[in-house]
């Protein structure tokens, strides 16, 4: 068969266009940055998840360890049933923390893992106990107002002194489990 | 008598709309007929792969230059509008992923099958045009060749392949483009730019999505193309008419392609 010039060029332009798809999957895409290899799964219950998303990344001390599998309700303790997919060369004790943190102030959320001290691991189909939901913004704000016309209507003058404290208490521990199980936030001082 | 009139025109008007309506119908059976036909005659179109490289050089190889010019300006402007934008946020370094999604998920392939529709449709529809309004398409089924296996198929392939190609490319010069003003114009941090669009582009999601739109842009600018000039009314006027159409309809097409194929791949 007889090679003429067009062949060269439609071969050159197939080249190009392998190259450019190549580039685009190497330099531009995850392929290569999110291959993380064999993985096992764990679930963890959540009352809240916020805005987490199914692929998004599971770290701890900040590298990504795997991705958030499927997101599930569970009709029976209405709480959210969140499987994490995490790398087989990463094992983790079975007093695990997982947390919801978000990435910056308007970022992506990403679920946390703090290891704890226990000395068996965590296998596949296993489930963490100890979570911690996400932080919504709107109820941290509003519980913070509530806080402040609290304090503004006792005139007292230790009353300042023990709502601020109480206000500190429910931003440092977790101010949404004191808020959803008595109905109402603790920080109306005596 | 004025009333007669009126009325007269009146169905005039009516039988117009109704004229227009049932050739648009028309001419829809009719594309569809030579895209069955084209497919079922495909096999001659691989058998002798020469006629179809001979068709990718025209269509694909050709049209490089446009592609390459205005997918390298296309991701310069994005850089400069994008970076204009983002900056006032404080997040300058988010530029390399605008530019990278808005021409891996969209400007990539509608603007490739906008540009493909004007330089190298036309000259399909022209070239088939003139071939039926010089009767070399009678000439060939005098002579027992089907010119729709020797002549629309290669041609039809050649648009399919040659456009993923052209979108790919566009899309990757596109993002140098926007390289090329952000780092050493503006002053974005490189590794910045190069890690934040890694960890935003998905390969999936966005890439692959993507090349699935130019295949789907490809079959239709190519198949509207190949039908305008195939079913031109032999004169030059019909060659320049068709030729007309070609890019009006191609381009509508893709818009709205666009937007249908977008909606299916964004799972809200």
């Amino acid at each position: 068969m007889e090679r003429t010039t067009i062949d060269l060029w439609v071969g050159i332009f197939v080249a190009l266009g392998v190259a450019a798809l190549l580039g685009l999957a190497m330099k531009v895409g995850n392929l290569t940055t999110s291959s993380i290899g064999p993985t096992y799964t764990v679930t963890a219950n959540f009352e809240n998840i916020g805005g987490l998303k199914p692929r998004a990344p599971v770290k701890s001390a900040g590298v990504v360890i795997g991705r958030v599998g499927n997101i599930k309700f569970d009709p029976a303790t209405f709480e959210a049933v969140v499987s994490l997919n995490v790398d087989k060369r990463y094992a983790f004790p079975k007093d695990t923390f997982a947390n919801i943190y978000t990435a910056g102030l308007l970022g992506e959320q990403y679920i946390g893992l703090e290891a704890g001290g226990d000395e068996a691991m965590l296998k596949s189909g296993d489930k963490i106990t100890q979570t911690q939901d996400a932080v919504v913004l709107e109820k941290m704000i509003s519980q913070f107002l509530y806080n402040k016309a609290s304090e503004s209507k006792d005139d007292k003058p230790a009353a300042p002194a023990a709502s601020t404290k109480a206000t500190d208490d429910a931003l440092g521990s977790n101010p949404l489990d004191e808020m959803t199980k008595d109905g109402s936030p603790k920080s109306v001082a005596p | 008598m004025i009333r007669s009139n009126l009325l007269v025109s009146l169905v005039r008007t009516l039988r117009n709309i109704g004229h227009h309506f049932s050739d648009r119908i028309w001419r829809l059976g009719a594309g569809a007929r030579l895209f069955w036909l084209t497919l079922i005659s495909s096999g001659e179109s691989f058998r002798r792969f020469h006629l179809t490289i001979r068709e990718v050089y025209f269509t694909g190889v050709l049209s490089l230059i446009i592609i390459i010019v205005s997918a390298f300006f296309v991701g310069m402007v994005l850089a400069l509008q994008g970076y204009n934008t983002l900056q006032k946020y404080g997040s300058s370094e988010a530029t390399g992923v605008l530019v990278a999604l808005s021409l891996v998920r969209e400007l990539g392939p509608v603007v490739t099958a906008l540009l493909f529709a004007g330089r190298a449709g036309t000259a399909i529809t022209a070239e088939i045009g003139l071939m039926k309004a010089t009767e070399q398409l009678s000439a060939m089924e005098m002579m027992a060749v089907s010119p729709i296996a020797r002549v629309i198929a290669p041609r039809f392939w050649a648009g399919v392949i040659a456009m993923p190609i052209l979108a790919a490319l566009f899309s990757m010069i596109g993002i140098l483009g926007g390289y090329l003003v952000a780092v050493p114009l503006i002053g974005v941090d490189s590794g910045a730019f190069w890690s934040q669009m890694q960890a935003n582009v998905d390969w999936h999601d966005d890439i692959v999505n993507g090349v699935i739109k130019s295949v789907v842009f490809g079959v239709a600018c190519t198949m509207i193309a190949l039908f305008e000039g195939y079913d031109a009314p032999p004169t030059a006027e019909g060659v320049s008419r068709a030729t007309t159409r070609t890019v009006v309809t191609s381009s509508l097409v893709v818009l709205g392609l666009d937007f249908v194929l977008t909606s299916f791949m964004i799972t809200l």
